[in-house]
């Protein structure tokens, strides 16, 4: 059963990932590798603030600024600079990789004996929890937990759906979707990418302090492979749900990194080396990618030639 | 009213010949008037309209719109006194967003998008009822995606949000160029009664010499970068597209006279 939660609550806090994703590609089609940084970013910023002695919600905000500030400079590199979307995202990437080793000081740091969110989510809903179904406190406590991260994810959603329907989160979904039509109607598509990378990657750094929190430690290795996560996440979520407007999409991939990280949890129990999961992931974007183009092609191949 | 000033835009290829695309224009569109352009293929007419629209940068002259000199201005900014129909409509649309989304955005061209809602009844209600009008049917869409439209009724959705706030210019690039007939015919239908009915200043870019013998108050004829031709008032009501075409016969034998003189002194001197 704690296992179960754990795995809940872990796919909840990586949802951030799939939410940041959903926006940097989904809605402005860029494929934004400052995301594997921005998750690291988020997770060290949190962790030293922490073991500063900082409140962990504050320390969790401040690993979310560092990740819009990376995302922020993504953004200027291509819309200021004209670096192409890729290469934007892997100078940034690169750059955080020295960052966010000098902010930790080593390669990982522990976070024993502080006060975590998810400290403070066991001590203050765990007891309510194990008074109303009655259950053992440990396993009250991982679900109050998964309440939680929960919470938080359904925040996110609400926030970011409330947000894109807005003059401003308008005007961003109608230049990441065709530049030419926002810029004509006067919308500064440049500015637009700027701030929606700030976001997504403010977003991926939230999911980087919960991780860092919820598993008690920060490594500066842990955002590798992050941006195809996010991905995997998103094309699940996708599948899962089907043709969705703004809403129901940024629900599907919140629910597409819980279950891609079950997925994952029943692909291990069965006897997946750990060593491959992110081949694994690598494996399931590339599907998604390619799958719809290829079945296209055997339904649309005509019978004899 | 628009007053363009001895307007370049020079294109070159490294180790190639300088082309002038836009070769010192200068030209004054007063306040309500439509003009129509017409042109051969290369010869500037859209580098013209891009000039004015702030996509493609000037080399040399100056740009006046509503009295103020944007001549610095960026594309985006240009936006606040210019609306624009593109040749594709899928160029002027957002097509995930909704019809009225899209309208949203069009409502704002030229202030702060901030963090009010987009989307609001006041708005959904003059949609139907701008919409209504010029196609009857398509309030009734105004939450569809605009990608679900047909290239018709879009391109009429375009030329409603282009000028949803009054412009102080409005831009259309062949604008019905990739319609079907019987779709580019309603189009033209609804630009000229938007243009009549709100007055606006219009600088319309077409391929059809019917249409630019039947509409607008006044023509140019733009060949090698430079206006060859000029009609308004009478002259240009008793302009056929014939007369039009026969412009561009005319023009075309002086090209081919000019390059057949140019061999030849090139021969001579060799």
């Amino acid at each position: 059963m704690i296992t179960l939660l754990s795995t809940w609550t872990f796919g909840l806090s990586l949802a951030f990932v799939a939410l940041g994703v959903y926006v940097s590609y989904k809605l402005f089609s860029f494929p934004d590798i400052t995301t594997d940084g921005s998750f690291t970013l988020g997770a060290v910023v949190t962790a030293v603030l922490l073991s500063a002695g900082v409140d962990p919600a504050l320390a969790t905000v401040g690993g979310m600024v560092a990740g819009a500030l990376a995302g922020t400079t993504t953004g200027i590199l291509h819309a200021v600079f004209g670096v192409e979307p890729l290469l934007s995202g892997i100078l940034v990437t690169t750059t955080l990789a020295s960052v966010n080793l000098v902010v930790l000081g080593r390669s990982n740091v522990p976070l024993t004996g502080m006060t975590t969110l998810f400290d403070r989510a066991a001590a203050t809903l765990g007891p309510a929890v194990a008074a109303v179904t009655g259950c053992d406190r440990g396993v009250a406590d991982e679900a109050a937990r998964m309440l939680f991260a929960l919470g938080c994810v359904a925040t996110a959603c609400a926030g970011l759906y409330l947000f894109f329907r807005t003059s401003l989160g308008t005007a961003m979904r109608a230049g990441g979707d065709t530049r030419s039509m926002a810029r004509a109607l006067g919308r500064d598509t440049g500015g637009l990418t700027v701030t929606g990378l700030a976001l997504a990657n403010s977003l991926t750094a939230l999911a980087g302090g919960l991780v860092a929190q919820y598993q008690r430690f920060a490594d500066v290795q842990m955002g590798i492979g992050m941006v195809v996560w996010g991905m995997a996440s998103v094309f699940l979520g996708a599948a899962l749900v089907g043709p969705a407007r703004l809403g129901g999409a940024l629900v599907a991939a919140a629910a597409g990194s819980v279950a891609f990280r079950l997925l994952v949890a029943t692909a291990l129990r069965a006897g997946l080396h750990p060593d491959w999961l992110k081949a694994a992931t690598a494996l399931v974007v590339l599907a998604a990618l390619v799958g719809p183009r290829l079945l296209a092609r055997v339904r649309t191949a005509p019978a004899v030639r | 009213m628009l007053n363009l000033t001895a307007a370049t835009v020079a294109f070159s290829s490294p180790g190639g010949p300088v082309v002038r695309a836009v070769d010192g224009v200068s030209l004054a569109i007063p306040a309500g008037q439509f003009v129509v352009v017409v042109g051969t293929n290369g010869s500037g007419k859209s580098t013209l309209l891009g000039a004015i629209a702030g996509t493609v940068p000037l080399d040399g002259g100056r740009l006046e719109l509503a009295g103020r000199d944007i001549t610095g201005w960026s594309e985006h900014r240009r936006a606040a006194l210019v609306g624009r129909v593109f040749q594709d409509p899928r160029a002027g649309t957002a097509g995930s967003l909704t019809v009225l989304e899209n309208i949203a955005v069009a409502a704002r061209r030229g202030l702060v998008a901030g963090l009010d809602w987009a989307t609001t009844r006041a708005l959904r209600e003059e949609a139907a009822e701008r919409l209504g009008r010029i196609v009857p049917g398509l309030e009734g869409r105004l939450d569809q995606p605009i990608g679900s439209l047909s290239g018709g009724q879009r391109q009429i959705v375009t030329l409603v949000m282009a000028t949803w706030r009054r412009p102080e210019l409005l831009l259309l690039d062949e604008h019905t160029a990739a319609l079907d007939p019987a779709a580019a015919d309603r189009v033209v239908q609804a630009t000229a009664q938007i243009i009549r009915s709100g007055g606006l200043t219009a600088l319309m870019v077409t391929h059809s010499l019917a249409q630019a013998a039947s509409l607008g108050d006044r023509l140019l004829l733009v060949h090698r970068g430079r206006i060859a031709l000029d009609v308004a008032g009478p002259a240009k009501r008793r302009l056929t597209p014939e007369a039009i075409a026969d412009r561009f016969d005319r023009l075309r034998r002086a090209d081919q006279l000019d390059d057949g003189a140019a061999r030849t002194l090139a021969a001579t001197y060799r």
